[in-house]
């Protein structure tokens, strides 16, 4: 629906500057905080933007408290999120590539009925799954380490095995069945044929569970116990009820440590983010 | 069976073998176990030991379960609806042929990328009784201030309206579902006279139909799953637990108090009460939702 006459665009702009003003204002507020010197946090009316840069702030808060006992070792945080991210993309994209190509492009007897099931199991709220699995992994002695937090992204989800299904079922067969007249076993199909044409839906699955992983709370909250083993988000949360009500301009630019990765990532990505998403809206 | 159809079955098996590990040791085994759990009384350290329908029957006279069922069903009441008409309202303005769309939808779905427990600590500020800015902006408008997240009547609603923040998951959605429509009912209904109102009601929302329904739905599952946000914001749902949501009493039952049987029985009620309000949703949807044919 069009907005045709002048004043009714100018209307449109007038509200969406307001509202723009009104979603950025809490992120200026984050970095602009993260700059000042503590008193300046303390200003009524606030002070919006500090008299000197104290980019120290962030010298400090990495390495909040390292003089006395609970030094919150945020690089270490940094390290551990990077390495589940990395564990849990690759699991996931390869795992969930292979499941999807035998769903898509092979026929095998109960495929139908096991692809409904896998659908179905969308359905399982995290809560219900939460317990078994905690004692499941209590008993593999996994509980305190990385494990219950990457293993499983290794043997598939139901969401991306259906999001990548749907796109390989867009890929012609002729392609394929070229191939297999040439003599090609099917894992080169899917290896040569497949995957390379597939790029932009593995973009979106990988980039939704680098996001998730980097994101995620109540997992490390279950499992990581030893504090040199958190994560960012984690950490954040530790750092926060530790240090909370005090060091505002310090837990916001810690805060910020842990915002600003995933915003340049969204910069770099934001075609097959946006594409991304409104996928996953039209499918269901 | 022909040589090829058993090459393709044993491939397809290939294929798909992480996934018969994953769907029966991380989804199957789980759901059993946790429905057999619901049925017992469960520490981890001790054997499970059944007790029938004693988690259940306790849960009835349970205060603070009905009191944090209250407490998430008042705040999915709020968050869902007032989250959706912002984020079709957003998604109509951008669409309506304004100049800077990319821009605009970058900066209302900026919010929606901060991590959760950075967004949590960030309210916390924001909302902050002493020095918070939302609250030195209201008495500078001579509005008076309530005291937000220390005040038993305005945490509810400080959360919703964080919530509101974070729309751009939805509004994204709702734009690429009013870029589908198409064009040509609108030069149709501008043939009728329609003004903007007539077509947003008989154009727009009955064609964006299934994306409203897929939103709703994503919405109230997510919703009745709150956890990071208040678990971070309002430790233990202070103050006077009006902060204590579902989620976090499951949590505490489960890995505080280490009472898996009572936590796995509150994870099935909140199961049956998702399952139950997807159905009422869809079939409102199968009275309202309008789907294009092909």
């Amino acid at each position: 629906m069009q907005a045709k006459s002048p004043l009714a665009r100018v209307v449109v702009h007038a509200v969406l500057l307001c509202g723009s003003f009104l979603f950025l204002f809490p992120l200026f507020w984050m970095i602009t905080t993260s700059l000042k010197p503590v008193e300046e946090t303390m200003l009524t009316p606030p002070r919006w933007i500090p008299s000197v840069w104290r980019f120290d702030n962030y010298v400090q808060a990495v390495t909040y408290g390292s003089q006395a006992l609970g030094y919150i070792p945020f690089f270490e945080y940094g390290k551990n999120t990077l390495l589940l991210c990395v564990l849990v993309v690759t699991g996931t994209v390869v795992s969930n590539a292979l499941i999807a190509y035998g769903f898509a492009r092979l026929e095998w007897p109960g495929r139908n009925a096991l692809f409904g099931l896998t659908l179905a199991t969308m359905m399982i709220p995290f809560p219900v799954l939460m317990v078994p699995m905690f004692v499941l992994f209590k008993h593999l002695g996994w509980v305190g380490t990385f494990r219950p937090l990457w293993v499983t992204a290794w043997f598939g989800s139901a969401f991306n095995i259906f999001l990548l299904r749907q796109f390989f079922l867009t890929i012609p067969r002729e392609l394929s069945d070229a191939a297999v007249v040439d003599g090609c076993s099917e894992f080169q199909v899917f290896r040569h044929i497949i995957l390379p044409l597939s790029r932009p839906a593995l973009a979106v699955v990988a980039l939704f569970s680098f996001l998730y992983t980097w994101n995620d709370f109540l997992g490390p909250l279950i499992y990581l116990n030893d504090q040199r083993m958190f994560t960012l988000s984690l950490g954040l949360q530790f750092y926060q009820s530790q240090a909370g009500g005090t060091e505002w301009h310090l837990l916001m630019a810690a805060a910020t440590i842990v915002v600003l990765p995933i915003i340049v990532l969204f910069f770099f990505t934001q075609r097959t983010f946006i594409q991304g998403i409104a996928v996953t809206g039209m499918k269901g | 069976m022909t040589e090829f159809r058993r090459r393709q079955v044993r491939a397809g098996l290939a294929f798909i073998s992480p996934w018969l590990i994953g769907l029966g040791v991380f989804l199957l085994y789980p759901i059993i176990a946790s429905l057999y759990y619901s049925f017992c009384d469960y520490s981890v350290l001790d054997r499970a030991r059944p007790v029938g329908v004693a988690n259940y029957a306790e849960l009835g006279s349970d205060k603070l379960f009905w009191k944090s069922l209250l407490n998430t069903l008042f705040y999915a009441a709020f968050s869902v609806p007032l989250g959706l008409c912002l984020a079709l309202g957003l998604a109509l303005l951008l669409n309506s042929g304004v100049r800077g769309l990319t821009i605009y939808r970058t900066i209302f779905f900026l919010p929606a990328l901060v991590p959760m427990v950075a967004l949590a600590v960030l309210w916390l500020w924001i909302f902050n009784g002493e020095y918070g800015v939302l609250n030195s902006f209201l008495s500078g408008l001579r509005v008076p201030a309530p005291g937000w997240l220390t005040d038993p009547a305005w945490s509810k609603p400080a959360l919703v309206l964080l919530s509101l923040w974070g729309v751009g998951y939805a509004m994204v959605i709702f734009l690429a579902g009013l870029q589908e429509v198409p064009v040509h009912l609108y030069e149709a209904a501008d043939l009728d006279g329609a003004n903007w109102r007539h077509k947003l009601w008989h154009v727009t929302l009955p064609m964006i139909s299934p994306v409203l329904l897929f939103n709703g739905i994503m919405g109230i599952i997510g919703s009745l799953q709150f956890f990071a946000i208040p678990y971070i914001m309002a430790p233990n749902g202070q103050p006077a637990r009006s902060a204590y949501f579902y989620a976090m009493y499951l949590y505490d039952n489960a890995f505080l108090y280490l009472r898996m049987g009572y936590a796995s029985a509150m994870a099935w009620i909140l199961f049956l009460l998702i399952l139950f309000l997807t159905l009422i949703s869809l079939r409102l949807a199968a009275r309202y939702v309008h789907y294009e044919a092909g």
